[in-house]
């Protein structure tokens, strides 16, 4: 994991200053409300519904023990005693006061941590695949890109005061999209170049919200050498022409859409010709400083499928199940990566309280080499699990109620805080989840259903990534009252794909019922070992829709 | 007279700012130092060169691709930014200062706060009038919060990987 260098550490207690400054500032009267927001938002503070919400950065959301220790302590300290893994593989605590936010993030600068650029116009945190340097099909391991993105966005001068929010991520694995590249601002896909050497094919314009869209391809096989350069060329074309005077029309995928790729290509091209070979050149030296910062874990020297594990799953079916659904194969013979499913049926998908954070962090000790992750759909990972220790770690895990196995299933549902929390929601989407989980309660024909995507967001604003779901739920206001809109289709796995709206919207009592029908229709139509997705993507919307609406109009 | 703060100090605005609608109702002064606003100085761009002491500012959405030929000519471009969170300003800043090489002063001008000042001036203003009703020691003395860049900048040619071990910024 990067470890901070002095000039890291410095850097982060002078934001903390800087921060404690403007709040006095504030409270003192000396920062109108609109400023002090601009100012607040790029440090992780919202002000939602029922008090603050502070959003701590996690970058490609690897933690380290000691910090998800650390995290216990401050949700006990100034918060709930719980906090909230978001779809940006970011930590939200929803109960801070705003007073307190500098003692916090403070706290957090101890351990290396901050709420810096975690929202606000600026370049947001840079995500990846969770599996990062375990993933055997990975070209090579990301980490150190997003890295070299981090140092390049952080209080970058030029881009604090975007149109929008701008996200970025990367993916390594050809064929697949484990970062949901396509919808992102800036989708950075790894690639070999024509030398062999690592390239980069740079996607833009592609986002979720209101106009969800799928990127487009603008730079193609860029040599690593000018990856900074590169996007930064984009980052200024879209900070020039992006769309001010209209907060919906106001992402990058606007100016994508209307411009074209082709122009908005050439203009980038026009200051790429300008910085391409400059002092933003990367260096092999820079380069090889940053990937020695993610060493590889001192992996004792084991075989696959040990006798332990192979006892195990032969004599416990539970474990088995887990072991097929929940753990993954890594690059490292004997290890498995384990994935700790946050999705506890009546708890805020993504939530974990104190006493769990602190669980993890001894099992990330004990058994991952003092690692952990956060997913971008809200679960946790263990990546560096020696195969013969699987059995106790689920032993553990089971305990702590993080081993059902059901990871990419239906009830393993993304969504966002909603009308709970959050001071934007149409509706809320946490009971809805709820309700979907409780229905679906049979582990068995959840398995026999195979993978299916739930999303639920809130609001047109997608931080549940509805676009994205097999099946996506969003919630929207009809005079008033809380209604459901569901999208089919969606797909944020092997590739990026938007999904299509099913019909007219749902009161919050149908949502399980519609849902119902359309797995049904979904088991009665498909052939043998067809997935959800595939079987939707052959029938088409109709059939759907005809079973949930009748076919009476 | 107002005041602003220019290369690190305090000084009297010896600049006069008009708008288009000042010039309609009032016309250019014969003397004195004045920034007009870019389309003004498109229309009467010969007669300005013969006065002098004439500066062009920009609006969010002008570009200075738009002034790039006449660059020499002027001493000051002011760069207005109607809002603070509008950060066109930061690019055209740097275009001047990188694509176009202009030595020149660049001011910031507009909704111009201290929480700003230090990635103005990383971006190439070198002049700053803060908001009348801000104090604008107190937005000076902020200024130097940082010893820490990443990037390069304006005045910082190298980003951090190429200048460790010494990477302390200096103002
Ligand atoms: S999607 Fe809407 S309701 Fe949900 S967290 Fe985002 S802004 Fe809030």
């Amino acid at each position: 994991m990067y470890v901070y260098q002095d000039y890291d550490q410095q850097l982060l207690n002078e934001r903390v200053a800087e921060f404690r400054d403007q709040t006095n500032r504030y409270l003192a009267g000396k920062l109108s409300e609109e400023e002090f927001l601009v100012l607040r938002l790029q440090n992780g503070l919202y002000v939602q519904r029922y008090a603050p919400m502070m959003r701590i950065a996690v970058p490609y959301g690897m933690l380290s023990s000691t910090q998800v220790r650390r995290l216990a302590y401050i949700t006990r300290e100034w918060d709930k005693g719980y906090a909230h893994v978001s779809t940006r593989q970011n930590i939200q605590l929803n109960w801070p006061e705003l007073e307190d936010v500098p003692d916090i993030l403070a706290e957090l600068a101890k351990v290396q941590m901050h709420g810096i650029q975690t929202s606000g116009n600026c370049v947001r945190n840079t995500t990846t695949d969770e599996y990062a340097g375990t993933n055997p099909q990975e070209i090579e391991d990301p980490r150190p890109w997003c890295e070299i993105i981090r140092q390049w966005s952080t209080f970058n001068p030029e881009f604090a005061h975007l149109p929008r929010k701008f996200k970025i991520a990367v993916n390594a694995v050809p064929g697949q999209d484990t970062a949901v590249i396509g919808v992102h601002d800036i989708g950075v896909d790894i690639v070999r170049g024509e030398n062999g050497e690592t390239a980069f094919d740079i996607y833009a314009g592609g986002g979720l919200g209101r106009t969800p869209m799928v990127g487009q391809l603008i730079g193609k096989a860029i040599p690593w050498q000018h990856l900074l350069s590169y996007i930064e060329s984009i980052l200024r074309v879209y900070n020039k022409y992006g769309i001010r005077d209209n907060k919906f029309k106001a992402r990058i995928k606007i100016i994508v859409k209307a411009m074209g790729a082709d122009r908005i290509r050439e203009l980038t091209e026009r200051e790429f010709e300008l910085l391409k070979d400059g002092p933003m050149t990367l260096t092999e030296e820079e380069v090889t400083r940053i990937k020695a910062c993610f060493p590889l874990p001192s992996y004792e020297s084991l075989s696959d499928q040990p006798a332990e594990l192979e006892q195990a799953l032969a004599e416990n079916a539970a474990f088995k199940r887990w072991y097929n659904t929940n753990t993954l194969a890594h690059k490292q013979a004997g290890y498995r990566a384990v994935t700790l499913t946050l999705k506890k049926t009546g708890r805020a998908p993504g939530d974990i309280t104190a006493e769990e954070l602190e669980a993890v962090a001894d099992l990330a000790d004990a058994h991952s080499f003092g690692e952990v992750r956060n997913t971008h759909q809200q679960n946790m990972v263990l990546a560096d699990v020696a195969q013969k220790d699987l059995f106790s770690v689920w032993l553990a895990l089971d305990k702590l109620g993080f081993a059902t196995p059901n990871l990419k299933l239906l009830t393993d549902i993304v969504a966002c805080p909603g009308g709970d929390f959050c001071s934007l929601a149409n509706a809320k989407s946490i009971p809805i989840a709820e309700a979907i989980q409780r229905y679906y309660d049979d582990m068995d024909y959840l398995h026999d259903l195979g993978e299916v995507d739930i999303n639920i967001s809130g609001c047109m604003n997608a931080c549940g990534h509805h676009h994205i779901g097999h099946i996506g739920i969003l919630g929207v206001d009809k005079k008033g009252r809380e209604y459901y809109q569901i999208t089919l289709g969606g797909r944020g796995d092997s590739t990026s794909r938007i999904g299509e709206k099913l019909g007219p919207s749902f009161e919050s009592d149908d949502v399980t019922s519609v849902i119902d029908k359309i797995i049904k229709l979904y088991v009665e139509k498909r052939a043998d070992g067809e997935s959800f997705i595939d079987a939707y993507e052959r029938l088409g919307m109709e059939p759907f829709k005809e079973r949930v609406y009748g076919t009476a109009n | 007279m107002a005041q602003l703060i220019k290369d690190g100090a305090i000084i009297d605005n010896e600049w006069t700012r008009l708008t288009v609608e000042q010039i309609e109702e009032s016309g250019i002064p014969a003397s004195g130092k004045i920034i007009v606003p870019l389309a003004t100085w498109q229309s009467q761009r010969d007669e300005f060169i013969a006065r002098g002491n004439v500066a062009v500012w920009l609006q969010a959405g002008e570009e200075p691709a738009l002034i790039a030929d006449d660059l020499e000519k002027l001493s000051l471009i002011a760069i207005n930014f109607p809002i603070f969170r509008d950060g066109r300003g930061y690019s055209y800043a740097r275009e001047l200062r990188q694509r176009y090489n202009y030595q020149g002063e660049v001011r910031s001008i507009g909704d111009v706060l201290q929480d700003q000042l230090f990635y103005m001036w990383r971006c190439g203003f070198n002049a700053y009038e803060v908001r009348a009703d801000r104090d604008i020691n107190e937005a000076l003395a902020a200024m130097k919060g940082f010893s820490v860049t990443y990037q390069a900048d304006v005045h910082e040619p190298t980003p951090i990987y190429r200048r460790r071990p010494d990477w302390r910024v200096e103002q």
